[in-house]
């Protein structure tokens, strides 16, 4: 079998980048170390260059089972974006904790192979390949702060649930091999459309498929690790937590549910479509009572996941231009989500090197010690809540446009439960925007150092929530992709 | 300027302010008289050019779309950058940009604390921008995003400068207007769908119109019915108002009552009336109703406060709803009613807020009893232009307030479209009921008169050194008190401009 080598060199790359971290580190000593993060940062920009350069292009090796098309760039892109802003907002965490940094850059760079194979994967092997790379290096790095019982317990958790939810989904995946014969999506989707009559057990194996990615993406009932792992690991890793793997739960998903499933829609999507319900309802509603401003953003993105996973709930099989346009929302969406969610981490990670806290009342006063700090977390805030002129706003609207491309009675439903949820999740991000601006700071506390690196991403993501906020169409034009199912 | 090629002018001006606001942000802190004469400088050169965008207008054909831009903006969705202005939008436009400049001349001597005036007029320069652009935006999805830009500005003003309640009133009006806007952005997008065209453009929508289903038209008039209502507002989406009113600092009342409650009517009058006929005409009746009931409840209210300021805020509730039973009467007179009372609020009413805020400033305190009479005596200056908007907001003849009133109630006796054959008695009822109402208002003003003015000033204030107005307060107030009179001698400034942009959109309702 040949292998189009071209096709998997930006996963070639990020896995000698991966080897070279692990070399330097066990070779270089004392401050030298902290070259790996320098080497890191290279090996993810020579593998950006290798994914832009199959923008536009159409491939497949490994028999079909790995496909490079414009979906695929796009979440690379993505993914690789996510992981150089990343790389930024961890540095100096890392450089000052004593942590074990070559083993974390090693770790994060593995984390992000199994990611950027995940939206190219059109075989149910490999998909859970993938995923399994993006979880087992996340359990470590979960688990990192080895003083803190807290991270331990973030670690255990995240393992017992993860390795749980992976069982369910393999086991879902066999019954599905049964029925069908293959593991390979779109003959999988043949198969189902062929066998007519969906068997229960059939249905039950779809939904334990389903349930298995419900983890992933912290949909409520599946979200209950979230707030713990998140608070509980090192802030660069909640940030890769909620916005990177996140986003390849959903690319896992979306494969999933629009090409494996898609004959089948009419009995995932309304499924789907209460669980966005509940999951962005509960989210913000528990958001509203934290203290901890990560244990806000931790429901808090446990609510954007729900939002995420209204297009999910529109699906109709058959029904081309409404799971396109459910697809696009949700690409859009998570773009969008990775600019601002990553840019509220690195504000936090600021704050958090001052003080060592993380409650929001830690945050009074920080318009006036450090109001470009402030101006951007705002600026993340407001677009995650989804205010003018910010890229948060596109998201929304692209969600609410795919609804009413072919309105159903589920699907005004879907929009009156986003109408009232986007009006109580801007009830706690302003009461965080309150406390910086309007609160006094207590007295004496120096202005933050956020360090070089980290004032950059966060520069370069404000820029981008606000540039796409006023030119959505850099993004929109890149993300309106047809037929995800072109296997 | 040719208006018919002079696009970049309307362009120039929108974007000025918030090019100044990040400019002024660009100054340091330190720089306090700076950055105030700065933002004069900048809302002075907006307004003059505004004033010349204004001046070489052409009012023969102010029905038409002048000083027009279209570029391409997001391909992928259809929204294009479409602006322009006609009979309509030019008011208003005027409107914002001088009462932003007379705003920031004021701040040059009055700001609340925490002081902070760049933070205080960088935001009032974004604001700016927003409520503009609200009134020159063509494509309905500019629209919004102008629409929601006003949101954040306002809430920071609000809760940053605010009175004691701050926190309370900001977040307050800013969940209760994002919650309206949203069901207005789902009916936008219903209505690209429903239309099929493949455009935003208000001006291709409303001649399309009037298209889907009688119940499309309802359930889509209903969202946009809730955007604009809560910013008018109407009774009973009106609870924010006096909240965030009392509450602001008197440049952002001045701004909230002069310019952001016109764009709920405004957003009637240009979208929701002309894109969706059949909904409007099925809504008049209810519209006309809740006006009503706003301008009786208004007045009640009024009659109840103690605060002077909390007070202005209930008579706008008041006022609105007589513009909002212009809308409802859905013809030609009705409309022209509501455009003209929309600016006659705005300048009435503003000139009450600064009034407001300077009477704060002098006796430190807004309650009635405190203040105690005698202002004619103490303050005699201050306390004739009081007389002079107080009476000009009760609708005195000869006076700005007395045309939206009169010609609203005029109108709404003969509804258009239809509705005087099937709701005539109702339309009387509405037209009996606000003429009590303005008895109400007059009642109300004249008895705040009596206790703030008349008689002898108690005794803590008579040896109290309290300036009279100021020369700061006479160069900010002088243009609004002499449009007052302006518009009150010759109304036709405002309705000749709007005549033939409103017999358009007369046009386009089928009437």
């Amino acid at each position: 079998m040949l292998i189009d080598w071209l096709a998997i060199a930006p996963e070639i790359a990020l896995t000698v980048t991966a080897l070279l971290v692990l070399l330097a580190d066990l070779n270089l000593r004392g401050q030298a170390k902290q070259l790996v993060a320098g080497v890191a940062a290279v090996g993810t920009v020579v593998a950006l260059v290798f994914t832009l350069i199959l923008w536009g292009d159409e491939r497949s090796t490994f028999g079909g089972t790995f496909v490079v098309n414009e979906y695929a760039v796009v979440f690379k892109v993505l993914f690789l974006g996510s992981l150089l802003a990343i790389l930024g907002i961890s540095w100096r965490f890392f450089a000052e904790g004593r942590y074990f940094q070559g083993e974390y850059y090693f770790l994060l760079l593995t984390s992000f192979i199994g990611m950027i194979i995940m939206p190219s994967a059109r075989d149910l092997l490999l998909l859970f390949v993938a995923l399994e790379t993006v979880s087992i290096p996340a359990f470590i790095m979960a688990g990192m702060r080895k003083r803190s019982l807290y991270s331990s317990e973030a670690a255990m958790k995240f393992f017992l649930i993860g390795v749980l939810s992976v069982a369910l989904m393999l086991f879902g995946m066999s019954i599905v091999y049964g029925f069908t014969g293959t593991t390979y999506l779109p003959d999988i989707a043949a198969s189902i459309a062929a066998l007519g009559t969906v068997d229960p057990l059939l249905a039950a194996a779809i939904m334990l498929v389903i349930v298995g990615f419900g983890f992933k993406i912290s949909a409520v009932p599946f979200h209950f690790w979230a707030p713990d792992t998140y608070s509980g690991s090192p802030l660069p890793v909640a940030a890769m937590l909620a916005v990177a793997s996140k986003a390849a739960g959903f690319a896992g998903l979306l494969a999933i549910a629009f090409i494996a499933f898609e004959p089948v829609a009419e009995l995932w999507a309304p499924v789907l479509g209460v669980i966005a319900i509940v999951t962005m309802t509960l989210g913000n509603l528990v958001a509203l009572q934290q203290r901890d401003l990560i244990r806000l953003l931790a429901y808090s993105s446990v609510a954007q996941a729900g939002y995420m996973l209204i297009p999910f709930g529109l699906a109709r099989s058959g029904a081309a231009q409404v799971n396109d346009a459910a697809v696009q929302a949700v690409l859009f969406y998570l773009i969008a989500y990775a600019v601002m969610n990553i840019g509220a981490f690195g504000v936090a990670i600021a704050v958090h090197r001052r003080t060592g806290m993380r409650s929001i009342s830690d945050y009074a006063g920080l318009a006036s010690k450090s109001p470009l700090m402030a101006m951007a977390m705002t600026t993340f805030l407001l677009s995650l809540g989804g205010a003018p002129p910010t890229v948060g706003l596109w998201a929304k609207f692209a969600i609410v446009q795919a609804a009413l491309t072919d309105v159903t009675g589920f699907a005004i439903l879907l929009m009156v439960f986003l109408v009232i949820n986007s009006v109580i999740a801007f009830f706690y991000y302003l009461k965080v925007v309150k406390t910086m601006w309007m609160d006094s700071a207590p007295e004496g506390l120096p202005a933050l150092q956020p360090g070089f690196n980290l004032s950059l991403v966060v520069f370069v993501l404000l820029v981008g929530t606000v540039l796409l906020g006023v030119l959505p169409g850099l993004v929109s034009d890149a993300t309106s992709l047809t037929g995800l199912a072109v296997g | 300027m040719d208006p018919n090629t002079a696009g970049w002018a309307l362009v120039v001006a929108l974007f000025l302010p918030l090019v100044g606001a990040g400019a002024l942000a660009m100054m340091p802190s330190s720089m306090d008289r700076q950055i105030r004469r700065a933002a004069v400088v900048i809302t002075g050169v907006a307004f003059a050019l505004v004033a010349v965008i204004t001046a070489s207008f052409d009012f023969s054909r102010s029905g038409e779309l002048q000083f027009t831009t279209d570029a391409s903006w997001i391909s992928a969705i259809d929204a294009r950058f479409e602006l322009g202005m006609d009979g309509i939008s030019l008011p208003l436009f005027f409107l914002t940009y001088l009462l932003t400049f007379l705003c920031a001349i004021y701040t040059t001597k009055h700001l609340p604390s925490p002081g902070k005036p760049k933070a205080f007029l960088a935001l009032m320069l974004l604001l700016q921008t927003g409520m503009a652009g609200t009134f020159v935006a063509f494509d309905l999805v500019l629209f919004f995003i102008f629409w929601e830009l006003v949101l954040v500005p306002m809430f920071f003003m609000i809760g940053m400068w605010g009175g004691p309640r701050r926190d309370y009133a900001s977040v307050k009006f800013f969940l209760y207007t994002l919650f309206g806007s949203i069901f207005m952005l789902i009916a936008f997008l219903a209505i690209y769908f429903t239309a099929g065209a493949n455009t935003w453009s208000i001006q291709a929508l409303s001649e399309m119109a009037p298209f889907g289903s009688t119940t499309f038209q309802t359930w889509a008039f209903l969202g946009m019915f809730l955007g604009f209502a809560i910013k008018v507002p109407m009774w009973p989406f009106h609870t924010w108002l006096p909240d965030a009113h009392t509450e602001a600092p008197t440049v952002g009342s001045v701004l909230l009552a002069g310019v952001l409650l016109k764009m709920g009517t405004y957003g009637f009058v240009r979208i929701a009336l002309p894109i969706l006929p059949e909904g409007a005409v099925r809504f008049a009746p209810l519209i006309g109703v809740l006006a009503v009931i706003g301008i009786v409840y208004g007045a009640l209210c009024c009659l109840a406060q103690t605060d002077v300021k909390r007070l202005i805020a209930f008579s706008s509730v008041g006022h609105m709803g007589f513009v909002m039973l212009g809308i409802a009467a859905m013809n030609e007179a009705g409309i022209q009613a509501a455009l003209f009372g929309n600016i006659a609020h705005g300048i009435i009413t503003g000139m009450l807020f600064f009034l407001a805020g300077s009477l704060h400033e002098r006796y430190h305190t807004r309650e009635i009893a405190v203040i105690g009479g005698g202002m004619l005596k103490k303050i005699p200056r201050y306390g004739v232009l009081l007389t002079y908007v107080a009476v000009a907001s009760l609708g005195l003849p000869g006076l700005a307030g007395f045309w939206g009133e009169f010609t609203a109630m005029w109108a709404a006796i003969s509804p258009g479209l239809g509705l005087a054959d099937q709701y005539a008695g109702l339309y009387l009822g509405l037209v009996v009921f606000a003429a009590i109402g303005t008895v109400l208002t007059a009642g109300y003003f004249l008895w705040l008169l009596q206790r703030v003015n008349l008689g002898d000033p108690p005794e803590r204030w008579v040896n109290e050194q309290l300036d009279d107005v100021m020369t700061i307060e006479w160069v900010t107030w002088l243009p609004l008190l002499l449009l007052i009179l302006a518009l009150g001698i010759f109304p036709v400034l405002v309705f000749g401009v709007q005549d033939a942009a409103v017999t358009n959109l007369m046009g386009y309702l089928g009437g």
